[in-house]
């Protein structure tokens, strides 16, 4: 049944938010802190429990990926009911901490990459997700 | 006629804001493909043109919720509210396989890390420069500049406002624009040659389109190493952004 994999994310994204309220509360802030973080952590850790114990028919793992794949839509959506009218007041502020954040991380990997020793034999390509719904999603 | 029509889509919100996504989705592809050869990933085109309508709707309406605030594109605003926003990013977790995560080890949790840590502090610092000054609107552009995804999380969360959330959001866009285009060109100066490089590649240079497409347009075979440790990225930094990094911020600037 495709809603189980919707019941499932639904359950993990509202455990989430709870937990994350609730580590808000104890921390002494009026916030939810990490909740979204701490939902996608559970909806992992079902997953592998769940496929370790093939209980998680293919059905049920669309009533998750469906919302997966509308991921880059809702982002549209968001995008469309921002206050662009205010923020462009701020003009150069996205363009410069961009344009900084991008040359320094440049840099760093950069670094990062000179220190790799030798030759690496190329590792067999990882399967990324088998989920058709996001073969042009991303 | 037109009363009919205006009154199907403002009754049906948002079944008409599925469509109207799925328009913007299906232009901004056919420019990615037609106008720019692939290079500017389809998904951050729709973006820019979700943020210019929502420019449109802020002018014509003079309310703060973009496309909302106009009655025909009301359900914009329950598509792209907190909770679908919510819902859909938690799904994407989903994809993550847990095993091949393993593999990227220590140099993939250090490069997520201070993929995470740098923007963070680069945006917080250029949002003080301009002015903001505030730990929450700090906070909020510089995780931002983490992704644009973790930008508007952390900004609902610690309560920023509508404009530093769309600050923060173009700044996210800026910087994955720049990464998709900027990726072949710098391809020789980052040593993007390795399954390992690509791995910490994609934990500094986050935003999985940036990195999925700057990868796809540099070499095919590093595409899935790249974006794997980039799905952790979002993860990472809504997790942090509202919580360790907004509790520093704060310490910081009181």
């Amino acid at each position: 049944m495709i809603i189980y994999g919707t019941a499932l994310l639904a359950a993990c994204h509202l455990v989430g938010i709870f937990l994350g309220d609730l580590l808000g509360q104890a921390l002494g802030v009026k916030t939810n802190v990490g909740g979204v973080g701490i939902a996608m952590l559970l909806l992992i850790v079902a997953r592998l429990y769940m496929q370790q114990r093939q209980i998680l028919p293919k059905l049920t793992e669309l009533g998750v990926e469906y919302w997966g794949a509308l991921y880059i839509p809702v982002v549209v959506a968001m995008a469309a009911q921002q206050d662009m009218v205010a923020a462009l007041r701020g003009g150069p502020v996205a363009l410069l901490a961009a344009a900084i954040t991008v040359v320094v991380c440049a840099g760093v990997i950069s670094v990062i990459n000179r220190s790799e020793r030798g030759a690496h034999e190329p590792a067999p390509v990882p399967v990324l997700h088998d989920n058709p719904l996001l073969a042009e999603a991303e | 006629m037109i009363d009919i029509l205006e009154k199907a889509a403002v009754h049906n919100g948002l079944v008409a804001a599925f469509a109207l996504v799925g328009l913007i989705v299906l232009v901004s592809g056919q420019i990615s493909r037609h106008l720019t050869f692939g290079r500017v990933h389809g998904s951050a085109i729709a973006i820019v043109i979700g943020l210019a309508l929502a420019y449109w709707g802020g002018k014509v309406s003079g309310g703060h919720k973009g496309l909302a605030d106009l009655s025909l594109f009301g359900g914009i605003g329950l598509m792209g509210g907190a909770m679908l926003r919510d819902f859909a990013i938690v799904a994407t977790a989903f994809e993550v396989q847990a095993t091949e995560a393993r593999k990227a080890g220590l140099i993939g949790a250090v490069s997520l890390l201070l993929g995470t840590v740098l923007p963070f502090i680069v945006g917080a610092c250029v949002a003080r420069a301009f002015g903001y000054s505030d730990a929450v609107s700090m906070t909020t552009i510089g995780a931002g500049a983490v992704t644009y995804i973790v930008g508007p999380v952390t900004g609902a969360a610690i309560g920023a406002s509508s404009d530093v959330m769309a600050l923060s959001i173009a700044t996210g866009l800026v910087k994955a624009i720049a990464v998709m285009v900027g990726t072949p060109i710098a391809a020789r100066f980052l040593r993007l040659r390795t399954p390992r490089s690509a791995m910490v590649f994609g934990g500094l240079a986050g935003t999985v389109s940036g990195v999925s497409a700057g990868l796809a347009a540099t070499d095919r075979k590093l595409v899935p190493y790249g974006a794997l440790v980039a799905t952790f990225h979002t993860g990472l930094g809504c997790l942090m952004g509202p919580s360790i990094l907004f509790f520093a911020t704060k310490a910081l600037v009181g």
